[in-house]
């Protein structure tokens, strides 16, 4: 076991030691931008080698702890046992960049006559304290929820900034992703769902509104990046500070970078503010 | 033992049964190693080490010094060797974070009782708690959030739930399959029945668990009418067809190998086909039915994927057309996100471990059974 580690680490370190690769391993949730963004780089340095694999944040994290990679990505703030894990292992708490916004939509079937909902009514459907459709003005119908793995950052930014920390329902079905989520929408006339607005395909998004006072809201660019949509969160990038630097510090200027940011929109995401991409 | 047929090994023989005797204990070994990995990393949760409750009293990093070197090594979760090689201000920042990680806890849930009840322990994972926010007690697994409540029934309930159903459905057909295929059936037929089945074999599970969900969900709700769309009963279903070919191709090794005799003997009598099949072959190789049964329940309790692409919300419950999730799925689909040496992390361990016992314990089982049976067949009891 322990000669297996140390063999793992020798080639880790000989691998790092050869200039210009970069390894990045992380989120599922940004693994399709990471991809995109190394080929785009690979493409106009070519001395510049960047490996791209997902596992989720996790297992970005421990990768990190590891230092099997150079770039964690994550799709939510690194955790108080994962920053005493790095301090653990390379005495320093690791920078976290933010590379990217993303809006969470809210899909219903597209013959669901409903056009939106307030955050805590949204709350309230996925704890299950409401039960039928008419209790928010739709049909006479008992609501499916359908909702992601808690493995996925998106279940825990949900849970957190929209059901406040209460319990999702027991009864929410659990879907291995978004894609999958969209597709038992669109199949069930009485679900609900939601993820990325990039994945809502033909389901229905729900404009929201912040408090029953405040205007609704349709998730698009313009009110993601303004801040008007309420659902919204940032995705990262860490990285150990003492390896912040040459090609890798390059290669997350050039992320954040006008240049980088043009691509976030081709993948469903929304680009950082101006303000935001220098840090 | 050797190879004895009256003349000693050639060297080469020597060698290849040397080396055969190798890899069947690598074999061994490595199930031993397997096993070993997933109980140590399951062993605090057992010891009772791990502690989940969400307000601690963080101790303030100004007050380093009033604490011995081993107090701290424990309040901050080290080893010797990794807080010998710790420097002071390295101390202070892992000090720092246990005090950031309180402030972060959202002021609903400071008052809450249940933030400070640690939910590793024995009672919160096996019996029902009146959390906060609920009517009543309930089995709740939600390991995700601000209070992590980790109970493991609902995981045992949806396990059962969905292999029970699996097999209800899988063994009748498999095995009558197999009866016809065996006995039956015109040799032509035989021919392109038997492999057509086996051919059930090589598909994924992937792709079972995608045309489940897609086809076989919309087609059964349209038949059942009940509400929710995907449930066990669905799950159990497109498991059925993931263990049919395993249960068949065993179940009809079984039938065929009954010496023809019993056969001849039976039809010679003026017994019928179908009564050679159902009455005389049939308890002849029962034992290796039975086999093929708990192998195909060892196949469905440890199928993962076919279970997360259908169904897998936690609910406590009997009902087969309410949703389920498997101990399988909850391992897959955790595992990466769980911070590593984490309670989540221990407890999916733990789960795994227990899992390992539930199917060694099934085969135990299986395999008394069938020596009993093969006994009493033989007339030796």
């Amino acid at each position: 076991m322990k000669k297996f580690a140390i063999l793992l680490a020798a080639t880790t370190l000989a691998a790092s030691a050869f200039a210009g690769n970069i390894t990045v391993k992380g989120s599922d949730t940004l693994v399709i931008l990471a991809q995109k963004w190394a080929e785009v780089y690979m493409g106009q340095h070519t001395d510049v080698k960047i490996q791209v694999s997902g596992g989720g944040t996790g297992t970005g994290f421990a990768a990190l702890q590891s230092q099997t990679t150079d770039l964690c990505d994550a799709s939510r703030k690194a955790k108080g046992a994962e920053i005493a894990g790095c301090l653990k292992a390379f005495a320093a708490r690791p920078t976290e960049y933010k590379v990217a916004l993303d809006g969470l939509s809210v899909y219903v079937n597209p013959e669901n006559p409903l056009k939106e909902l307030t955050v805590a009514q949204v709350g309230d459907i996925f704890t299950g304290k409401i039960k039928n459709w008419k209790e928010v003005g739709g049909a006479d119908a008992p609501i499916t929820v359908y909702s992601r793995e808690n493995s996925s950052g998106t279940y825990e930014f949900f849970k957190a900034n929209v059901l406040m920390g209460k319990d999702f329902a027991a009864s929410a079905q659990t879907m291995p992703g978004t894609a999958a989520i969209v597709q038992a929408v669109v199949k069930d006339k009485n679900g609900i769902g939601y993820g990325g607005a990039a994945y809502g395909g033909s389901s229905k998004l729900l404009s929201i509104k912040k408090t029953d006072t405040s205007p609704a809201i349709a998730p698009n660019e313009e009110t993601v990046v303004n801040g008007t949509y309420p659902i919204w969160r940032h995705l990262f990038v860490y990285v150990d500070p003492a390896k912040d630097k040459g090609e890798i510090a390059a290669y997350l200027t050039w992320i954040r970078s006008d240049e980088g940011q043009k691509y976030v929109k081709d993948i469903g995401y929304y680009p950082l503010p101006k303000n935001l991409r220098s840090n | 033992m050797g190879i004895h047929r009256g003349h000693k090994a050639r060297p080469g023989e020597w060698l290849a049964e040397k080396f055969i005797f190798l890899v069947s204990l690598s074999a061994i070994l490595m199930v031993l190693l397997i096993f070993l990995f997933v109980a140590r990393e399951a062993l605090p949760v057992f010891l009772g080490q791990t502690n989940t409750a969400l307000v601690q009293k963080p101790i303030p990093p100004v007050e380093m010094d009033k604490h011995s070197p081993a107090e701290l090594q424990a309040y901050l979760e080290l080893t010797p060797d990794q807080y010998a090689k710790m420097n002071k201000a390295t101390l202070r920042s892992l000090m720092d974070v246990k005090v950031e990680a309180q402030d972060d806890v959202p002021e609903d849930f400071r008052n809450d009782p249940d933030a400070k009840i640690n939910t590793t322990e024995w009672k919160y994972l096996v019996d029902s708690h009146k959390w906060s926010g609920y009517d009543k007690p309930e089995y709740i697994w939600q390991p995700v959030g601000q209070i992590k409540k980790f109970n493991i029934i609902p995981l045992f309930v949806g396990t059962l739930k969905i292999t029970l159903i699996g097999l209800l459905f899988a063994v009748p057909l498999a095995v009558g399959a197999a009866i016809y295929v065996s006995q039956l059936a015109r040799p032509r037929v035989r021919e392109i029945v038997k492999p057509a089945i086996e051919l059930l074999s090589g598909i994924p599970s992937v792709v079972v668990g995608v045309f489940a969900l897609l086809v076989m969900a919309t087609v059964l709700q349209s038949i059942f009418h009940y509400q929710t769309r995907l449930n066990a009963f669905v799950a159990g279903i497109a498991l059925g067809f993931a263990v049919i070919p395993v249960i068949f191709s065993i179940a009809e090794d079984a039938l065929t190998s009954v010496p023809r005799a019993y056969t001849q003997g039976a039809l010679a009598l003026g017994a019928s086909r179908w009564q050679t099949a159902w009455q005389i072959v049939l308890p002849a190789a029962l034992p290796g039915v039975f086999a093929a049964a708990v192998l195909g329940f060892g196949r469905a309790i440890g199928e993962t994927m076919i279970v997360l692409m259908v169904c897998s919300a936690s609910v406590m419950s009997w009902s087969i057309f309410d949703s389920a999730r498997s101990i399988t799925t909850t391992i897959a689909a955790e595992m990466a996100e769980a911070v590593n040496g984490g309670p989540h992390y221990r407890i999916l361990f733990m789960l795994g471990a227990l899992l390992f016992a539930a199917t060694f314990v099934s085969n135990m089982i299986g395999d008394f059974v069938i020596h009993r049976f093969k006994l009493k067949l033989e007339g030796k009891r």
